[in-house]
């Protein structure tokens, strides 16, 4: 018990004394989280919209495909893109092992399955009528889409904020691809488990708590922008 | 963008983008030099000062990777890695035999103890030689928590079960599979033996209720290396960086650095420095 009120104040401490180290820990966390699910939104769902529209053989298939595609363990995605990115591995001369840049695309393969998945039931959810009346508006496939997408927009954000949770709280990629390196990857998952394993148990209860403290900040910013949308009722 | 607008995400994101390749400012990776390292240098939090003393002057940036052993001799074998400090002398052997390194260096020790239960249920408080301990614990069935991670830790058990002769049944043998923090954990909680090194168990005495039972055996001697990873098998490797670093970790900063290290923190020097500085 001793550990979690030590943590709380070692916690408050930290945030109030402006640690300059730990500041540069939640940034570097919410930065390369917030960037790897925006990526994931400019990707998924446009993706996810589109398979939700059109026909094509082995649809079935592919959404069961990208269904699985969320249960991706964050270990198994941080070690795939770890081999491409190594120096023997096919993008070594990119330089990107041990950067926030292969950090986010690490997180991006984690997010990328769940925004499409939830974009394409999202959108499966719209009337086809209404999707056929827009395209006989004389709209483009993309025309329409965006159009549905306006209607379906409470559903995408709360996939984003389902993606963010995922990705913001990960933290098995971003120590393989990331290699927890002080001042350059170390995130506050990483710092957690680092600290835990130091036996510095206060000082980890602290940045799970900062941890969650921004990610709430973050997810009322989402749920506000999301709950402004909801039509009066 | 249409969509993007309709998410009202794009001026936050936009702004996040800026933060983060503003201040990334990647080096080239000349200036990079990638260190792979145990963890009980980096949990000990020597590497902290040293890494920040060898960056002091702007040349390089180092990239210290902490895993175990076993993970940094690999990091080596394919090149991924400039430099490694470890502490598995019999694979650091083979590393340097089998062409993938060069010039390693042995500099720095500390050592291993044998950790218990106060109430020492196997008996083996007052038993000097490592082997003969862990004879005791096998002998009594008492249980034991292994790292089983293929650490320099791991290896070094296994070394002292051969010298032993014997195995402890698996029904008292818990292999955790984890660092060298995780594995005392569990063998706090389920009460067993355990192989550490010190400085994680000074580090960590005030949470673990387990005792020294064992000390001071030569065999427990826990000696770290510095290896460079071979420029002529690995033309990726920073031979140059690496060697500053090697260098400096060689330095008489830097052993003056290390000899006082955890003296103000633990109470007692943690690695002891045993290489002849010019």
């Amino acid at each position: 018990m001793s550990f979690i009120i030590q943590g709380f104040q070692k916690a408050l401490h930290l945030i109030f004394s402006g640690n300059a180290e730990i500041f540069g820990i939640a940034r570097l966390s919410l930065t390369v989280s917030l960037l790897a699910t925006a990526a994931a939104v400019l990707a998924g769902v446009p993706l996810g919209s589109w398979i939700a529209v059109k026909r094509f053989p082995l649809k079935k298939l592919l959404i069961a495909l990208v269904n699985t595609g969320m249960g991706l363990p964050p270990v198994v995605a941080g070690l795939v893109v770890m081999l491409f990115l190594a120096r023997s591995g096919p993008l070594g001369f990119l330089n990107w092992l041990y950067t926030p840049t292969g950090m986010i695309i690490a997180q991006f393969i984690i997010a990328m399955p769940i925004i499409t998945a939830l974009s394409i039931s999202a959108m499966q959810g719209v009337d086809p009528r209404f999707y056929q009346q827009v395209l006989t508006l004389g709209a483009s496939d993309w025309q329409a889409i965006k159009v549905c997408l306006k209607e379906i927009r409470l559903t995408v954000l709360a996939a984003v904020i389902a993606g963010f949770g995922r990705l913001v709280a990960e933290v098995g990629a971003v120590m393989i691809v990331g290699g927890n390196i002080r001042h350059q990857t170390r995130m506050l998952t990483t710092a957690t488990v680092m600290e835990t394993n130091m036996g510095n148990f206060d000082m980890a209860i602290a940045l799970g708590l900062i941890l969650l403290t921004l990610s709430f900040a973050v997810n009322l910013a989402l749920t506000l922008i999301q709950q402004k949308k909801v039509l009066p009722r | 963008m249409c969509l993007m607008k309709s998410l009202k995400l794009s001026p936050p994101l936009a702004l996040a983008a800026l933060f983060i390749f503003g201040c990334q400012g990647k080096p080239a990776p000349q200036h990079i030099v990638r260190l792979a390292t145990t963890t009980s240098v980096q949990d000990t939090g020597l590497l902290d000062i040293l890494t920040d003393a060898f960056q002091k002057d702007g040349k390089y940036t180092l990239q210290a990777i902490a895993v175990g052993s076993g993970q940094a001799m690999q990091l080596g074998k394919t090149g991924e890695a400039d430099i490694l400090w470890v502490h598995s002398p019999d694979d650091e052997a083979q590393f340097v035999a089998e062409g993938y390194g060069t010039d390693r260096t042995t500099f720095l020790y500390n050592d291993f103890v044998i950790l218990g239960p106060a109430a020492d249920p196997a008996k083996v408080k007052g038993t000097r030689k490592a082997a003969d301990a862990f004879n005791k614990i096998a002998a009594a069935g008492a249980l034991f928590v292994s790292r089983a991670d293929n650490s320099g830790t791991h290896k070094k058990e296994l070394k002292i079960w051969d010298a032993a002769k014997v195995k402890p049944g698996k029904e008292f043998y818990i292999e955790a599979g984890q660092g060298m923090a995780g594995t005392l954990s569990i063998a706090k909680e389920k009460s067993a033996y355990i192989l550490a090194d010190r400085s994680t168990y000074l580090s960590m005495k005030k949470n673990i209720g387990l005792e020294i039972v064992s000390e001071g055996d030569a065999a427990l001697i826990n000696r770290y290396s510095l290896i460079l990873v071979s420029p002529a098998r690995f033309p990726k490797v920073n031979a140059a960086g690496a060697k500053a670093f090697f260098d400096f970790v060689l330095s008489k900063p830097a052993k003056e650095m290390i000899e006082k290290y955890g003296v103000a923190k633990y109470g007692r020097q943690l690695f002891f420095f045993d290489y002849a500085v010019k």
